[in-house]
């Protein structure tokens, strides 16, 4: 305990390190999954899709991400149980950390679709159950979160679902589907700002210093609809149809329509991803921050500093250079079938999930929900094919992957209690 | 290392291009009937067993690609349409690209001869043939729109007035076959009998090759009424 303290900056170093490569881990693979649906349509190159997500992964984890952030950082575990012994909150939230960092490498390496939800969380709940005692868990509030990972994928399905059958009914069974496309499309850009400026206003602006009234919000994100749906239609306005394409395939300029939409989805499910995932990787940094900067005080309210975020923010960013490029380019390459006007309706219907999520402070998967979501699409009977085997490896790795991120977390726990004292 | 791939595992490969395409090598396989046809009238074996090898060489490739179509459609894929309907469909198109090798395959190897007075009914009769199943292709190229939408709205009707247009094509080729059958009737006693059985059997084999394409219709309209 005093040894910590007195090395606090490495301590901190420690663990802004280990919270980097968490965020790598996200950048490369989370990030590359959200936004491959984008580059598969043909809708983005992958150079712009990885421009779209630096910026919208920063203002969704900037703007959104307090409250998953905050579930991550004090709402698995009880603050209170950690009070006599403030450095195990420190070595524990390292270990998961780490854990759930070296977890996600190994997995991706042999292929297994894990989340970095998943894995936070069970990494978590490993240290804290076992290293500290049973009572250290908020049992509750991880039955909800538990309870989220089964409904996020539902509700995606069902909204995706929605979605593509308006799309279906209102654009594509029409006589003139082009000119209906174009009539039709600024309606959903505005939901896309509307969504967006919602849980910007009614959670982001907190923590800035605005406070906004709950009417005065979703008039505010009303208007910024309208705003993103007049930019959209400017947009569309230059798209002309071309009849020679359309001989081959008589929907291709409705999809060029609808091609201009899903960059408008990607800036979505970009922000909505920040606002969700990049606190797996800021919310335990944010954990250990508060304790060493309030020496010990466990449940000091501490602001986040904005290194935390910095590194968060570097780290997905660095991911996705590196490495997570090249997995859009694979990713967008198998799913060629997904038609912007298919890929938008998945891409709109898992954002739009993601996003509610963020807004009530429950850590899900965005994989899984996007997963959720393109399924729904097929049940619209919109998509060639899908592979259903992949939905039981989804349920493995639900299986797999909270024991072994608890597994490995435990084990570190008390390799740093060892190494750094009890 | 494969990070992303639980979402690119999500898509199978869509049976909808493939099914195009094998119909689209079937057709190519009946269509070279034609340069058949036209060098049995003229006599010019050499440029008959050319275009004969054409048509196997097209035949293989289709059933090839049947098979290869077969292969890529696991039972744990989830499909817009039934599984069932999509390996009928394929077996049905396969059909068309058999009859057009059975009726050049017979010929040549008989060196059978058209009499002159048949000769250009027999060609209208078999382009008659070759107008279906060039249809049937326009129909089955309209699946890509078809799942595009959903099966729903104006798509489904347009699919079934191509439908109609082949069902139309189909019996004209039916009306054909009974003019040219007549004809052929009445100079019967002039021909060697032999000659005059398999040239029955050639109608009748050209008959069913447009008889099929026009299954090929069917079969999609029954993945559309569902």
């Amino acid at each position: 305990m005093e040894w910590m303290l007195e090395h606090s900056y490495l301590m901190l170093l420690l663990a802004g390190a280990f919270g980097f490569l968490m965020a790598w881990g996200v950048g490369a693979n989370d990030v590359a999954n959200a936004m491959g649906t984008s580059v598969g349509s043909g809708a983005l190159t992958v150079k712009q899709a990885v421009m779209i997500a630096i910026v919208f992964e920063f203002c969704g984890a900037y703007l959104a991400g307090g409250e998953v952030t905050a579930t991550v950082r004090k709402g698995i575990v009880d603050a209170g149980v950690f009070a006599e012994f403030p450095h195990y909150l420190v070595y524990g939230m390292m270990s998961a950390l780490l854990a759930a960092g070296i977890w996600l490498i190994v997995a991706s390496w042999f292929g297994w679709p894990v989340s970095t939800t998943h894995s936070i969380v069970g990494a978590i709940v490993g240290f804290a159950a076992v290293g500290v005692g049973v009572d250290a868990v908020h049992w509750g509030k991880v039955g909800n979160i538990v309870a989220s990972w089964v409904t996020s994928p539902l509700l995606a399905g069902f909204i995706s679902f929605a979605l593509i059958k308006s799309v279906q009914k209102l654009v594509l069974s029409q006589d003139d589907p082009f000119q209906r496309a174009k009539r039709v499309v600024p309606f959903y850009m505005f939901l896309v700002g509307f969504a967006i400026s919602a849980v910007t206003l009614l959670k982001g602006l907190k923590h800035i210093g605005l406070d906004i009234s709950y009417g005065a919000s979703l008039g505010w994100s009303a208007v910024g609809g309208l705003v993103v749906a007049l930019i959209g239609a400017a947009f569309l306005s230059r798209i002309q149809p071309d009849p020679e394409a359309d001989k081959d395939f008589r929907f291709h300029s409705v999809e060029r329509i609808f091609a201009v939409l899903m960059i408008f989805t990607a800036c979505a499910m970009a922000f909505a991803h920040g606002s969700n995932d990049v606190a797996n990787a800021v919310g335990p940094l944010a954990a250990i921050n508060s304790v060493i900067v309030n020496e010990g005080m466990i449940g000091g309210e501490a602001t986040m500093p904005g290194w935390i975020l910095l590194v968060g923010a570097m780290g997905i960013v660095f991911g996705l250079a590196i490495l997570g490029a090249r997995v859009m380019a694979t990713v967008g390459k198998n799913i060629t079938e997904l038609t912007p006007s298919r890929g938008f309706a998945a891409e709109l219907g898992a954002a739009g999930t993601v996003i509610l999520a963020s807004g009530t402070g429950l850590p899900i998967s965005t994989t899984h929900t996007l997963v959720g979501a393109v399924l729904g699409v097929g049940m619209a009977r919109g998509i060639g094919s899908l592979n259903l085997r992949v939905v039981s490896t989804i349920f493995t790795s639900w299986v797999v992957t909270l024991p072994a991120g608890a597994l490995l977390s435990i084990l570190f726990f008390y390799f740093f209690k060892g190494l750094f004292g009890a | 290392m494969s990070f992303g791939s639980s979402i690119a595992g999500l898509f199978g490969r869509s049976p909808i291009k493939p099914l195009q395409q094998h119909y689209d090598t079937v057709h190519d396989c009946a269509r070279t009937l034609a340069d058949f046809f036209a060098a049995v009238t003229e006599s010019d074996w050499d440029k008959a067993r050319a275009a004969r090898k054409r048509i196997a060489e097209l035949e293989n490739q289709a059933d090839e690609l049947k098979k290869e179509f077969r292969l890529n459609l696991p039972k744990s894929l989830f499909l817009p349409m039934p599984r069932t309907d999509l390996l009928d469909l394929i077996s049905v198109q396969d059909k068309v690209a058999n009859k057009a090798k059975d009726i050049s395959g017979l010929m040549l190897g008989r060196q059978m001869t058209i009499p002159a007075v048949l000769a250009d009914v027999m060609l209208s009769y078999v382009q008659g043939a070759i107008d279906t199943s060039a249809q049937a292709q326009k129909a089955i190229n309209e699946l890509d729109e078809l799942i595009e939408t959903g099966f729903s709205g104006r798509e489904v009707q347009i699919v079934e007035e191509l439908i109609e247009e082949l069902d139309r094509l189909e019996r004209n080729n039916d009306e054909q076959q009974i003019t040219i059958r007549s004809t052929l009737f009445k100079l019967e006693s002039e021909l060697p009998p032999v000659d005059v059985i398999f040239l029955y059997k050639i109608i009748e084999w050209v008959g069913d090759l447009a008889d099929r394409a026009q299954k090929v219709g069917g079969r999609l309209q029954m993945l559309v009424a569902r």
